[in-house]
This record gives C-alpha cells, sequence and structure tokens, in this order.
C-alpha cells in the first residue's frame, strides 16, 4: 500500500496552517512566535550583550548562542525533566549553525546574541519551528542580517515525498518506512544551513525532497515576513 | 535592601503623591487575563498575563508508586522554570534560589489548602497513585512572577484532564473527560513595604527596592493557608495586619479571572 493519503487528509506539499508572530516578549531586544500545526516555538533574543566566561570572548566579533529547550509538559507522553538533555544541547547546536550564515556579528567583538527558544508544545518538527521562531526574533532586534532563514522537515512516507511531517507520520509504520529530514533554507543564497536525517531514502528521492523542501520554504519565509512588517507597518499594534 | 536605591527614592516620592512608577495607585493591579489550554500534550494548561507579565503553568499526570508515609495519597509536585527567555536576569542552569522558593510557595499553598482531595488520587492503596506534575514557566518577567504563576497553577489546574488508563500504561492520546478533584481555589498574593506604603501586584522595579515582602495564600472563604516573608526589614504585627488585610481584599480580584 503506498501512501497516497496523508492521515491528516493534507497535500503532500502541503504544510500545516502557521501562525507567525513578532515581538511577544516585551523584556526581550527581540522576539518571535511560530506555530505550525500544533508545534508551537517562542524565540528571544537578548543582545548584544557582554558574553561571560571571558575566555569565550572573540575580539574580531560578537558571537551567536542558542538555547533550544522544551517545556517540561510539551512532550506527546510523559513530562519532560527540565534541564538540557543530549538531544535539546544537539538541536541548540544545530539551530546555531542553521541561523550563523545570515547574521553578521562582526560590529559587536567581544559580545553575544543569546536566543532562547522555548516550546510549551510539541508535534513533531519542533527544531524548524525553532529556528523559524529565532529568525524572526533575530530580525525584530535589528541584528545585522543578509536573509531570514526558514525552516520545515520533508521526508518520505512509504515511498511518498511529504512536507513537514507531524508526529503520527513520523511514527507511521509502513513497508517502505519514513524518513525525516529537518532542512533550514536561506532564500537570498539558494542555500541549505540545517540538513539532519533520520530513516532511509535513496539519492534522487533525497534531492528532490530537498528542491520540494526548498519550494515550501520559500512560501514559510513570506509568512515570516509578514509577521515583522506586521510588528512594524504603522498602523499595526507593536508588542503584544 | 540598599536604602541608597535612587529607583528606592523616586518610588517613596511618588508614593508621596499617591501614585507608583508606572501611574498606578499603591493598591491598584494591573489587567489580569487568563488563557486556558494553551499546551495541548500538557494535561491542563494555562497562561497568565498580569500586565507586562506571562507565565504558563502546565500540569503532566502520571501514574506512581506512592510514598511509603502516605500510602493511599496522589503526589503533587510544583517546579519553576525562570527562563532566561524571560529576562536578561536569568540564566540556563540549575534552578535559582529564586525559583525554589517561588515553587515551594506555589506548592505549599495547593498542599495545604487541601485544594486537591489527594486521597482521590490513589489507584491502589500501596502501589499506584496518580501523580501531579506542575511546571511554571516564566515567558517575560515584568515583575510580581510569584501571583502570576500562582494563577496559572490553579488556572491549569481546573482545566486539567485525566488521559486513560487502563491499569498498566497511561494513554496520553485518550483523554477521559474527567476533571481532577479540586475543591478550592488557592491563590498567592503579594504585599511589598516600602517605607511606610504598602503597594500590590509590584513591577520588577519595585521588587528590586523594596524593605519587606508578604505573601499570603488564601482560599475563596479567607482562610489563610501559606505565609511567606520576605525581604531584609522585619515587620511589626500591625504591618502583618494590614498586609493580610490587603492581601484577602485583593486576591479576589485574581480569583475573579479565573
Amino acid at each position: 500500500m503506498a501512501y497516497t493519503k496523508r492521515l491528516d487528509g493534507r497535500g503532500m506539499k502541503e504544510f500545516r496552517p502557521i501562525v507567525a508572530k513578532a515581538g511577544v516578549i516585551k523584556n526581550a531586544d527581540g522576539s518571535g512566535y511560530f506555530k505550525i500545526g500544533n508545534t508551537v516555538a517562542y524565540a528571544a533574543v537578548y543582545g548584544p550583550r557582554e558574553l561571560h566566561p571571558k575566555f569565550l570572548q572573540d575580539p574580531s566579533t560578537g558571537i551567536l548562542r542558542c538555547n533550544y529547550n522544551m517545556m517540561p509538559f510539551s512532550g506527546m507522553g510523559n513530562r519532560v525533566k527540565p534541564g538540557q538533555n543530549r538531544r535539546a544541547k544537539e538541536i541548540s547546536m544545530v539551530t546555531e549553525k542553521a541561523l550563523l550564515p545570515v547574521v553578521d556579528l562582526r560590529e559587536f567583538p567581544n559580545a553575544v546574541v543569546d536566543v532562547f527558544i522555548e516550546l510549551p508544545q510539541t508535534d513533531a518538527g519542533s527544531r524548524c519551528a525553532g529556528i523559524c521562531a529565532a529568525s524572526i526574533a533575530l530580525a525584530d532586534a535589528g541584528i545585522p542580517m543578509k536573509d531570514l532563514v526558514s525552516a520545515v522537515s520533508v521526508g518520505t512516507v512509504d515511498g511518498t515525498i511529504v512536507v513537514d511531517l507531524d508526529y503520527l507520520e513520523e511514527a507511521y509504520e509502513c513497508e517502505q518506512g519514513v524518513a525525516d529530514i529537518p532542512i533550514a533554507y536561506i532564500p537570498s543564497t539558494q542555500e541549505i544551513s540545517l540538513l539532519q536525517m533520520d530513516g532511509e531514502i535513496t539519492k534522487d528521492m533525497l534531492v528532490e525532497a530537498l528542491k520540494i523542501g526548498e519550494e515550501a520554504c520559500k512560501e514559510i519565509i513570506e509568512i515570516q515576513k509578514r509577521a515583522l512588517k506586521e510588528k512594524y507597518s504603522v498602523s499595526g499594534e507593536g508588542n503584544e | 535592601m540598599n536604602k541608597k536605591n535612587p529607583v528606592r527614592d523616586h518610588l517613596l516620592k511618588m508614593l508621596d503623591a499617591g501614585i507608583r512608577l508606572d501611574g498606578r495607585k499603591a493598591d491598584e493591579i494591573r489587567t489580569v487575563e487568563v488563557t486556558y489550554g494553551i499546551s495541548n500534550t500538557a494535561e491542563g494548561s494555562a497562561l497568565v498575563k498580569i500586565g507586562d507579565t506571562q507565565v504558563v503553568a502546565g500540569v503532566k499526570l502520571s501514574v506512581e508508586k506512592p510514598f511509603p508515609d502516605t500510602p493511599d495519597e496522589g503526589i503533587i509536585m510544583v517546579n519553576a522554570e525562570l527562563l532566561p527567555l524571560s529576562s536578561s536576569r536569568f540564566e540556563s542552569g540549575p534552578p535559582s534560589i529564586e525559583a525554589i522558593e517561588l515553587a515551594r510557595v506555589v506548592d505549599r499553598g495547593l498542599r495545604e489548602s487541601k485544594a486537591l482531595d489527594v486521597k482521590k488520587l490513589c489507584l491502589k492503596k500501596g502501589e499506584k497513585v496518580w501523580g501531579v506534575s506542575m511546571d511554571l514557566c516564566t515567558i517575560n518577567d515584568a515583575g510580581n512572577l510569584l501571583d502570576a504563576a500562582g494563577l496559572a497553577a490553579i488556572a491549569a489546574l481546573q482545566d486539567t484532564v485525566f488521559p486513560s488508563y487502563d491499569g498498566i500504561e497511561v494513554n496520553y492520546k485518550e483523554k477521559t473527560g474527567e476533571k481532577l478533584p479540586l475543591s478550592k481555589t488557592p491563590i498567592p498574593f503579594t504585599v511589598l513595604k516600602v517605607g511606610k506604603y504598602y503597594i500590590v501586584d509590584p513591577l520588577q522595579e519595585e521588587m528590586e527596592c523594596f524593605d519587606a515582602r508578604l505573601t499570603v495564600t488564601t482560599t475563596a472563604d479567607g482562610t489563610i493557608c501559606s505565609l511567606q516573608k520576605g525581604g531584609d526589614a522585619a515587620l511589626t504585627v500591625e504591618d502583618i495586619d494590614t498586609m493580610i488585610g490587603l492581601s484577602l481584599e485583593k486576591a479576589e480580584v485574581l480569583r475573579n479571572s479565573l
């Protein structure tokens, strides 16, 4: 049985409904909110600010530091113990690498720009939602950027390429299995800055999936831009 | 607290004129808003906004082995995460004393008021009981996190629905519609003393220059179920009398937003 109809009835290349906002956390220098289906991410940017401990400082540029964290009640099953586990540490690191190509912190030697990503509820795709929220937050904070970054997961379910897998799809049991490929995309340079995969896939299918992912990201980036424009438009309300 | 603090001097001058740093009266609470069900992965959740302060509370239920000294009682656990996302004051890492105190004060209010009938959370005496894990996460800290967290906690408990349990495994995807055995609404309320003045619902700036603090948790019938004094200065019985009176009166505003 090939995967011809998605579990939630979406089109194969259709991502879940998105809500994006900028400026949702007043204390932060910039902030973003990104909801895709049932996955919700908040991101707050603090900085550029002084970096401690001092030995981490770089006199040639400011550094970007990302911190991804699931709230204890945000998992599908049991409570997630608070504090950074191995998974959260790894995601924080790849998030940083996904955003790094677009930010330019050379104006801020020895400083740090901190990005905090928090998830109150998740249904797969949380690192991608976090990157989208973080990208909005960095722009909202006025950090020099070459572009926004957009992210979504693509993959295959029983041999069919789909965009934005949810939890049920990730766990779907089928003959040809499931491949889950979170990507982050920089539209202006047409480059992919996050690439991971779980599952099995052929080279041809992977390249095809990446192309489809790029198209999805181009649509998502418009939603991110709209969130920023809404905050800064004259008629729009500023902070929530 | 530092008596040379210029913010404190300014605040006292303003209080002489009858107002606070943001133009409020001493006993005036900012706009309170409670949103239920903000996390569908939690069994119950709520977002509380008091002015610009935002706190979310989430409840997870699980089947646990009871403590040996209370074999027929469910387990309540309250934890607070003062997220670095919510303020430049907070850092990642193990919980600070501020987070521990906040969680413990909210915990005591829930426990001592007997708001939750823990006996009804018993599944099999000495073997299986429901564990109620409450996590309080700050989204934006504009002062008075404790009162916001306390209100969010009770709202999240009201929102909580049991997942299905077949005696072996909890199925989190299947909600039963059954609510927690919750009969009361203990609300912590904080009053600060600055100079000769008492102020409620403090801003973060005000929380950095007070003399003494008293958090009073009360239920709807006016019973006091927990107290926590903070700050460097001591209080007289008259002070305490006035501050509790203020808490009893003003906690109603928070309770009415549930």
